[in-house]
């Protein structure tokens, strides 16, 4: 089957972004974004650069905007895109070439939200769910990409910090949690709109909802009501 | 704080823990690696850690653990390195316990699962995302010594030289690749860089970053390379777009069988010809008896609990109906053997050292613990607790050694193009002779195939690295004239003690490569 893909490229952050359209021939039964950018590549000289890992969604690289959403290349298939195929760097981090971007705003809000545990864990069987919940962010970027209320730089650390700092705030002991709540105040709860697009879009289908809940409630809520 | 004198190359499961271990001692490092934690290897792996910490009442000990390791390992691995491994198992557990990795629980007792080549429950695990689960753990805990400076993270960085002086590494030189920018780091270096899966695009599990360049880089330089002919294949993977998924082993610790059609029956072939284990025998047992089949295998779920669905193999189950359209619960899966892991890598002795002074390597990259074959949930325990040692190693080492100061080189201009693309041609040279079975007719064929390709190529130094990597594969899986573990000899089916029952090793000098048998290290006495 013939396929046709539009990408924006550049060689640099300081090059004027350009649309450039492909055409690949295969006889694969199942052809994805990453598939597609591969069998490109083979072929040209002037390669495509995009990251890419694990190729099966368990890794975050491959991060990009496919027709107008955030999604990863692996897991975006051909078959189940309507009308002209257009491939974008995300838009919210510094562009390096083509669709390779640098996220490196990830893990700074990550250490400036204190996402660390100081003591041992403290958790028991009965939050092993949420625990397990928060432990698989792919820090992708696909949530700050779609959140109305995230830009880089910005007060608000978006889903990529909240999801981390859910297990975190789950397993500290109550004595260690000040810091770490305060920030998360700040950091997620202040700025945090409840758009909750970054729950329909989250490659992981981590359930945001019920982790923003449970850790508005350990750093207000119960806060509040113990005072 | 004291001067940074410890690069780790590499930031998975085994780098992290390398950092982490030397941060505890006040020791900071720098970690150099192509991508960020969350894109290693690692975060692939599924089915859980072995550790004999006995909570399930079937009386296990480390002492099995070892004895399991090293008759999985058809008896290759070093006895005294096993020994310490299996004997702080239960204490890299209880660490991971202590960072909170939410292991499924009982109570407040772990659950341990059944896994290949080991008659007791001995595996903890997080649903099947145990990699992922672990490494969430692990990066937060390098973040608390980022925040303290101990650890300093060199993303989007890539290894091109190793400095060597006198036998003596000394440093690295590296590229940033978003700047172009090259540095040259003095320090010891710790090697975590994993399996060489690239090499063989389309056959493996693994990803598509693990190049192996790192190691055949260091082959190329003067550092001993060892078994390289032990390539583990999973017995159950599915060809998906690139590559193959893993059907983690625990499908099968869960109850999952596999089967032929023969007279348009199910035959539970692993189950007939092994009543004891059946369908948990190690891998290289299950992936030989499914390839010399030579007909479709099915792994057959449908029989597990759908309790079991929920709490512990979702996420599997999720990923069949996703990336293969089949759900397991429901439907059989064709599955064939994929690449999976490499037993062989950095030769490095029991404390991590390689043949040089002030080099260590650790995890999938290094040669050590799995013998012929490694055991299903010793790969992320080997990396975690390998990282441990070579931290410790090179926390002493360093003591002693005074660096010069890190020197950069700008260039500001990006140089993203490190070769994601593999050599199609060396692939396809590897494919044929690398394969379950072999024999010395298509080995030698390979070498003269691979030895012609080279000689028509501009030998860039990538590409010469990998021919020369490569090629020591090829001459040590001619070498061996013998069929033990993973490597399965047509023409040599027996197992042959008296003159394999030791480990290969390869060294380069120039374009000439040197090979020799060195006797395994016998467990000493306590």
């Amino acid at each position: 089957m013939k396929y046709a893909l539009k990408i924006l490229r550049r060689k640099s952050a300081a090059d004027t972004p350009v649309w450039k359209s492909y055409e690949f021939e295969t006889e694969l039964e199942s052809v994805t974004v990453a598939t597609a950018l591969s069998l490109i590549n083979k072929s040209l000289s002037d390669k495509i650069m995009w990251d890419c890992s694990c190729l099966q969604k368990k890794c975050g690289a491959c991060a990009m905007v496919i027709n107008g959403r955030p999604a990863l290349a692996c897991d975006t298939r051909l078959s189940e895109l309507k009308g002209e195929i257009t491939v974008e760097p995300l838009r919210k981090f510094p562009v390096i070439q083509d669709l390779v971007v640098d996220r490196t705003i990830l893990y700074q809000n990550l250490e400036a939200i204190n996402a660390w545990l100081n003591g041992n864990a403290n958790a028991s069987e009965k939050q092993n769910e949420m625990l397990y919940e928060a432990s698989r962010c792919l820090q992708c970027g696909c949530c700050l990409e779609i959140c109305p209320n995230f830009y880089s730089g910005g007060n608000f650390f978006g889903m990529s910090s909240m999801v981390p700092v859910a297990r975190l705030l789950e397993e500290l002991p109550r004595e260690e949690e000040k810091e770490l709540r305060r920030k998360y105040q700040k950091h997620i709860y202040s700025g945090c709109g409840k758009s909750l697009a970054c729950r329909d879009i989250c490659p992981a289908k981590i359930d945001m909802e019920k982790l923003l809940v449970n850790s508005n409630a350990i750093t207000l809520w119960k806060y509040l009501l113990r005072k | 704080m004291t001067k940074r004198k410890v690069n780790i190359i590499g930031a998975g499961l085994a780098g992290l823990s390398a950092s982490i271990h030397l941060a505890q001692q006040n020791v900071p490092s720098r970690l150099i690696s192509l991508q960020p934690s969350e894109r290693a290897q690692s975060v692939m792996a599924e089915g859980g850690i072995n550790a004999a910490i006995n909570t399930m009442g079937e009386n296990d000990e480390p002492l099995n653990h070892y004895n399991d390791t090293l008759k999985g390992g058809a008896f290759l691995a070093d006895e005294n390195a096993v020994w310490s491994l299996t004997q702080n198992a239960p204490h890299i557990v209880e660490w991971l316990c202590s960072l909170g990795v939410p292991f499924n629980m009982k109570g407040n007792t772990l659950v341990l699962r059944n896994f290949g080549g080991q008659k007791k429950k001995r595996t903890a695990y997080s649903k099947s995302s145990t990699g992922k689960i672990l490494m969430s753990a692990l990066i937060d805990e390098a973040r608390k010594y980022e925040a303290q400076g101990l650890i300093k993270r060199y993303p989007h960085h890539q290894l091109t030289e190793f400095i060597i002086n006198d036998e003596v590494c000394e440093g690295v030189k590296i590229t940033d690749l978003y700047t172009g920018n090259t540095g040259k780091l003095y320090g010891a270096v710790i090697v975590c860089t994993g399996g060489m899966n690239s090499l063989f695009p389309e056959m493996t599990t693994g990803t598509a970053v693990n190049t192996g360049d790192v190691t055949a880089q260091a082959f190329s330089q003067g550092v001993a390379l060892a078994n390289l002919e032990f390539i583990q294949y999973h017995p159950t993977t599915a060809a998906i777009p690139g590559k193959r998924m893993l059907i983690s082993e625990a499908a099968r610790g869960e109850g999952g069988r596999l089967f032929i059609y023969k007279d348009n029956k199910p035959f539970y072939f692993m189950e007939e010809k092994y009543p004891e284990l059946g369908n948990l025998m190690p891998r290289d047992v299950v992936s030989r008896e499914m390839a010399a089949l030579g007909e479709q295998v099915y792994l057959d779920m449908t029989g597990i609990d759908s309790e079991v669905w929920k709490s512990r193999l979702f996420d599997l189950q999720e990923e069949c109906i996703r990336l293969l359209g089949k759900d397991p619960q429901k439907e059989y899966i064709k599955v064939s053997p994929g690449i999976h892991y490499f037993m062989g890598g950095i030769d490095v002795d029991e404390q991590h050292r390689t043949n040089l002074s002030g080099l260590y390597a650790a995890g999938e990259c290094a040669c050590q613990y799995h013998g012929a074959n490694r055991l299903g949930g010793n790969s992320m325990l080997g990396a975690i607790y390998g990282g441990s040692v070579a931290a410790n190693m090179a926390a002493d080492y360093v003591k002693t050694v005074d660096y010069k100061d890190s020197e950069w080189t700008e260039n500001n201009s990006c140089n993203l193009l490190y070769d994601y693309a593999v050599n199609d041609e060396i692939a396809e040279i590897m494919k044929n002779a690398l394969g379950i079975f072999r024999d010395k007719q298509t080995l030698e064929k390979a070498v003269s195939d691979l030895e012609a390709k080279a000689g028509a190529k501009m030998m860039t130094d990538v590409f010469a690295n990998r021919y020369l990597l490569v090629k020591a594969m090829l001459l040590s899986a001619l070498n061996r004239e013998e069929s033990r573990g993973a490597h399965t000899r047509t023409d040599f089916p027996e197992k042959d003690d008296e003159h394999f029952r030791k480990t290969t090793v390869v060294k380069c000098s120039g374009f000439d490569i040197t090979l020799s048998m060195r006797d395994i290290a016998e467990r000493r006495a306590d």
